[in-house]
């Protein structure tokens, strides 16, 4: 079983819109949103959620008024400044390391297990979905994004699936290096401006730090062909391979609006053929075939 | 003054108008990118750096000749940094989120703290623009105690203008947070609207003042401009979709740069932003 995922750095580039044009013109896959901070996925497979579990995370700290003697440890024990004055804990600030927690003198602080998402197995016209929601301003995102993507993988193997398309997340940061880790290729989304070479740069050298291969695509190319020239030169230098330009076009924003992937909206379009040859090139990859 | 600029989304057009605000309002202003994952402002502003930081956060490592392997740091820490088996005392310092419990609780004094480089500050100049940002060591998970630190450079007599990363989770909360208004960028697509509405939800968790701006506003759909109708969400600056923007975006070149007649839109932008601050200062 082989886990593509895709990727990009900067956000926007096109990385839900190339997802689910891959998953017209695939068979036998298991597609995951991992981009559980913002997952947009869902709004062009109308998924039917079959299964919805609650994601626990970590612990917060609650602070019980009867118990406390305002003796002040816990502010002075907290990095996160989030107790305060009155003794009341501020949610959004508290990290959940519990700290306060255990050195209470009078075990006045409870500590809940919140519940601070969901995830969804679906059915959707392309065959199953693994999902997920991160409640708003919540933590632990890395860690939903690797459970989303375990589930993924148990599904595939359930069912004798063979591939799993990931949606990954912008950035580099905690999600991403969640996204990436024990993934066979991931395939970079690059778009042709200042900053979406500079962002291409740092996650292709994440992808280096962990020993991933990668692959790149420019998405709305002809906005800047010099950029474009450039991209493929870094990927070149990377060693990374080089699968394609698509060029810009409004039917990406026409088709979400019909909730469709743009080879749905018009499959004989020369994007449509453009991202068909990109997707073979993919599935004639070593890093796929290995 | 500090206004935060954020979307659910990526790619909507937060550093065009962060920068674009930036450039037009000239002087007393402070530009800080918070999106230490993938700055990207200064590629647009093309500053002179003049001090370069690199920011460590807090680990722990352990004097082996010390410890007693009363398994204390390890049963107190929630993430799993510190692992003890018979006499062997393992760390895993990029899990840690260095909250200090270890450390408090070390009956031995066996436990100091050293640094793990998590990325760097670099603050600079252009024209009379104050230009800070952070910059995420590739392979480092944790964002939030670095946009901590380019916040720490916020000048409380200037206009401070915090580019925040995409999205609504910790990173983003720490770049919004205690802000004095919020403006949302989006785009008028379903996808932009599905995380607009999101990161709307968590600028009302803090309780900051808001608005909107709708960039590529003439490409997609008005589900956008409804729903901000509906939310008394007031749409304080429409950007329609201009192949010339988006070239010169390519390039690297801001909006008003390439376009000098947006600078007036940017300053009434912000005359807006301003009215209403002002007008929920009165309020309290």
């Amino acid at each position: 079983m082989k886990e593509l995922v895709i990727l990009s750095g900067k956000g926007g580039t096109g990385k839900t819109s190339l997802t689910a044009a891959f998953a017209s013109l695939s068979e036998n896959k298991v597609l995951c949103d991992a981009d559980v901070d913002a997952a947009d996925l869902h709004l062009l497979t109308n998924p039917d959620i079959l299964v919805r579990t609650d994601f626990k995370g970590g612990g917060v700290a609650v602070i019980n008024k009867d118990k406390c003697t305002q003796c002040g440890t816990c502010i002075e024990l907290c990095r996160f400044d989030a107790v305060d004055d009155d003794f009341n804990v501020n949610e959004i600030e508290c990290e959940g390391c519990g700290v306060c927690v255990d050195l209470c003198p009078e075990q006045a602080i409870d500590f809940p297990i919140k519940t601070c998402g969901q995830w969804f197995i679906s059915n959707t016209r392309f065959g199953p979905m693994v999902h997920a929601r991160l409640g708003i301003a919540e933590e632990n995102s890395g860690k939903l994004v690797s459970l989303v993507r375990q589930e993924a993988k148990k599904l595939a193997e359930t069912k004798g699936f063979d591939l799993i398309i990931t949606d990954g997340p912008p950035g580099i940061g905690c999600p991403v290096i969640a996204s990436l880790g024990g993934a066979n290729a991931l395939v970079i989304v690059a778009e042709p401006t200042v900053s979406g070479l500079h962002d291409m740069e740092r996650v292709a050298q994440l992808a280096q730090h962990f020993k991933v291969p990668c692959m790149v695509c420019i998405n709305k190319a002809d906005l800047n062909p010099e950029k474009a020239d450039a991209i493929e030169k870094i990927a070149r230098e990377k060693g990374v391979k080089i699968l394609g330009r698509i060029p810009f076009d409004p039917d990406f924003t026409k088709a979400m609006i019909q909730t469709e992937n743009i080879v749905e909206f018009n499959k004989d379009s020369n994007t449509s053929r453009v991202i068909k040859e990109i997707w073979d090139k993919i599935m004639m990859s070593s890093a796929i075939n290995n | 003054m500090i206004i935060s600029i954020a979307s659910g989304k990526g790619g909507t057009g937060k550093t065009t108008v962060a920068t674009s605000l930036a450039l037009s309002l000239q002087s007393g202003v402070q530009l800080l990118d918070c999106d230490v994952e993938e700055p990207n402002c200064h590629l647009f502003l093309n500053p002179e750096f003049e001090k370069s930081q690199t920011v460590f956060t807090p680990v722990p490592e352990i004097d082996k000749s010390k410890c007693s392997f009363c398994r204390k740091c390890v049963d107190i820490c929630r993430f799993n940094v510190i692992a003890l088996a018979g006499e062997t005392v393992l760390t895993f310092p990029e899990l840690c989120h260095s909250c200090g419990g270890c450390m408090a609780v070390c009956p031995e004094d066996a436990i100091t703290e050293v640094g793990r480089e998590i990325g760097t500050v670099e603050k600079g100049r252009v024209n009379n623009i104050d230009f800070v940002y952070g910059r995420l060591r590739v392979g480092e998970a944790m964002s939030p105690p670095l946009i901590k630190k380019v916040r720490s450079y916020i000048q409380n007599d200037k206009i401070n203008i915090i580019d925040a990363p995409p999205g609504t989770s910790c990173p983003v909360i720490a770049a919004m947070n205690h802000t004095d208004f919020v403006l949302l960028v989006t785009e008028p697509t379903p996808f932009g609207l599905h995380d607009l509405k999101l990161a709307v939800e968590a600028v009302k968790i803090l309780n900051i003042p808001h608005g909107l701006v709708i960039n590529r506003s003439d490409m997609g759909d008005t589900k956008v401009k409804e729903y901000a109708e509906q939310e008394n969400i007031p749409i304080l600056l429409n950007i329609p979709f201009d192949r010339k923007i988006a070239e010169a975006y390519s390039k690297g070149r801001a909006i008003v740069e390439q376009m000098p007649e947006w600078k007036d839109k940017f300053l009434n932008l912000y005359a807006r932003i301003k009215k209403i601050t002002d007008q929920g200062a009165e309020q309290r």
